[in-house]
């Protein structure tokens, strides 16, 4: 990221002023979202535009060296929930508290020093001309956190030992390394700072299957060693089930469910879930051909003209008159288990 | 004993670059049985589909078959001349790709691009086409066809499009279709759905299908048979419950390590070290060698040969070919050995 590129990045002054009310949120959780949204005026005619709810209404709270993972189809807001979590882009409505404080334009800059992103895409997402030792060192640079040149070298240097890359190749570029490699790269520029909590937005699913585990092992052995917490987002279930203390699940913009990882894949309530999670490929025969899949009918409506009332509900094998009148509140079914359902 | 209807013998397909022969395909051999399904799977590189683009004959500049024999029932399709294989190809083998989005033409309709298939490789005539194209479009689970004829590929959804895709390979009902990962640019759901009419529609004709994936899930309950690639060429072939419940590669048995199983198991992955294989330098011995933690000093040296293990199951790996000699060889210490997990460079 270059400072031309940070000037675009900072949010617009069009929304949310600190919040001025006394609500403190729990010590627990790094991370609180009370009821974001987040939603984008796209353009259907030369005077006319529709909003695209990409998120829409989401409560969330992540505890302290938690992993949440993050699962939906492509389209159902997961990367703008992370991105808008971040700041990146202005939330339309809706709090987010991180490690104790309220998120806004005034203090979100010092707040992102312990926030950090792992992007998808290892290829496009590193600067092509800039040597990794400037890449990794950028937000060292941001940030002011060193004195001198060497100093900011060293720290390089061990970064580059934490993920597994070697010091010899800090003056190397991006393109001479693989997918894997690249990666961890990503990953040193994340951690450089020092941050408490990553956005971990689909980071694992450019990479070649051999390559995956190791990255996965690395999130999970850095979590250990710098007790980080993770917003883990991914479309490949097994993956998150892997890597997450917690699952929520996303459909069209709202959160359907969200419990602990054991609780969800055992005890899925909410229809959609129950086929998102039956239609997950197994690679073990036995298992896969005794499992029963639940196809669901039809496509996923455009995330422009989403369903009233309950957006699954035209989907739904369950669905009643009450699933297209009111929205289904998102509720605690006893043991942190959150399910947005009229019917189950 | 079925009828074997493809078999490809010592198939070898190299792209000459400017930076030198990248060796993508490297002497393989298959057969597939007449109403059979055949896994190949195997990470990138690793000539998957570069094999299915040589059975096709649509491999693109600079690639090129370099050795081998592709039989079709018999006929040498690589000995063809052009014209010939057109007949072949859609007729009696018929491919789908990856990408739905751009594998059809944005100018046409849905139907246009139908009828067209059907008008090539069918006696079909006048109006008949026009049926026979609502007829597909039924058959793969599109409602309401008469309007769906009329529409273009930027009107459908992804899936959609993998079902029109699906409905032309089917045009002329074709001995073998090659799915060349049918389900990779489609969200867990809309896999789901594809999967479950590919294996419908194999049951209902009866052809013969080579599935190509990188997902160990696709394949777990859909294939008779799975073939295994790395670097070109066969690690390991045998039955599904082989290749899942007793691997002998080295590789085969890494990667399944390497992979979250279940959505219970809360066992750590053991990744593979290493990086991917660079195909212009390809190792003398087993490819696999270098990320290989039990690798000997012969796996460096030499291309391991296929060795038959059981009735269904081979594998190209010099421990087991120790393993099988071990009265005649002594045992080598892995050279490797302090190799760890997560280990780059």
């Amino acid at each position: 990221m270059t400072s031309e590129d940070r000037k675009i990045l900072t949010p617009a002054p069009d929304a949310a002023l600190c919040p001025d009310d006394l609500y403190r949120p729990d010590p627990e959780n790094i991370l609180e979202v009370h009821n974001l949204s987040k939603h984008f005026d796209i353009k259907t005619g030369f005077f006319k535009s529709l909003p695209l709810k990409a998120v829409d209404d989401v409560s969330f709270f992540i505890k302290y060296k938690e992993t949440l993972g993050l699962v939906g189809e492509s389209g159902c807001g997961k990367t703008t929930v992370g991105r808008t979590l971040m700041w990146l882009y202005p939330p339309t409505a809706g709090d987010v508290y991180f490690d104790g404080a309220a998120i806004c334009d005034k203090n979100v800059r010092a707040l992102r020093r312990n926030m950090q992103m792992v992007f998808q895409d290892p290829y496009s997402s590193l600067n092509p001309r800039m040597t990794v030792e400037d890449i990794i060192g950028e937000s060292l640079t941001i940030h002011r956190v060193y004195k001198t040149k060497e100093e900011r070298r060293e720290r390089v240097h061990e970064l580059m030992r934490l993920v597994g890359l070697n010091k010899e190749h800090a003056t190397r570029y991006a393109h001479e390394f693989s997918g894997g490699q690249r990666q961890r790269i990503g990953i040193a520029r994340a951690l450089a700072i020092n941050p408490k909590f990553i956005v971990c937005d689909e980071s694992v699913s450019a990479l070649d299957v051999s390559i995956q585990a190791q990255i996965l092992n690395m999130f999970k052995d850095l979590q250990d060693k710098l007790d980080l917490s993770y917003l883990f987002i991914a479309h490949d279930i097994l993956v998150v089930t892997y890597m997450s203390d917690r699952i929520a699940v996303m459909y069209l913009g709202k959160m359907v469910e969200l419990a602990k990882t054991d609780e969800i894949n055992a005890n899925p309530i909410h229809p959609y879930t129950q086929s998102l999670f039956s239609a997950v490929p197994i690679p073990d025969p036995v298992t896969a051909r005794q499992s029963k899949r639940i196809v669901l009918e039809g496509d996923v409506p455009s995330p422009l003209h989403v369903p009233s009332g309950c957006a699954f509900r035209t989907r739904c094998p369950y669905a009643t008159e009450q699933c297209a009148l009111e929205t289904p509140p998102f509720e605690d079914r006893g043991d942190e288990h959150y399910v947005a359902c009229w019917n189950r | 004993m079925a009828e074997t209807i493809l078999e490809v013998r010592n198939l070898s397909t190299s792209f000459f670059t400017d930076a030198g022969e990248v060796k993508a395909v490297n002497g393989i051999s298959f057969e597939l049985e007449k109403g059979k399904v055949l896994g190949i799977v195997g990470e990138s590189g690793s000539g998957k589909s570069v094999t299915a683009y040589s059975i096709m004959q649509i491999l693109s500049f600079p690639g090129r078959v370099t050795g081998g024999e592709i039989l079709f029932k018999g006929t040498d399709l690589l000995k063809l001349p052009d014209k010939k294989m057109r007949e072949f190809r859609g007729e009696s083998i018929s491919i789908i790709f990856q990408d739905p989005m751009t594998s059809l033409n944005p100018v046409y309709t849905i139907g246009n691009q139908l009828d067209e298939a059907i008008r090539l490789h069918t006696n079909r005539k006048g109006a008949e086409i026009r049926q026979r194209s609502l007829e597909l479009i039924r058959l793969v689970g599109i409602n309401d066809p008469a309007r769906r004829v009329k529409q273009y590929p930027h009107e459908l959804s992804g899936g959609m499009r993998q079902r029109v895709m699906i409905a032309m390979a089917l045009a002329c009902e074709p001995d073998i279709l090659i799915a060349d990962e049918p389900t990779t640019a489609l969200d867990v759901t809309i896999q789901a759905q594809i999967l479950e009419l590919i294996a419908d529609l194999q049951s209902q004709f009866g052809m013969a299908v080579i599935i190509i994936t990188h997902d160990l899930g696709v394949i777990a309950d859909m294939c008779d048979e799975i073939i295994v690639m790395y670097a070109g060429s066969i690690c390991e072939r045998g039955t599904t419950d082989d290749i899942f419940y007793s691997p002998k590669h080295e590789y085969t048995k890494n990667l399944l390590r390497s992979i979250p199983k279940s959505q219970k198991s809360a066992e750590r992955l053991v990744p593979i070290a290493g990086n991917p294989i660079d195909l212009l330098n390809l190792p003398e011995g087993c490819a696999f060698a270098p990320r290989c933690s039990a690798a000997m000093k012969i796996c460096l040296e030499e291309h391991p040969h296929e060795v038959a293990i059981s009735a269904t199951q081979s594998a190209a790996c010099w421990v087991n070919i120790r393993d099988g000699l071990a009265m005649q060889e002594e045992a080598e210490e892995p050279v490797n050995a302090d190799m760890e997990g997560g280990g780059s460079q």
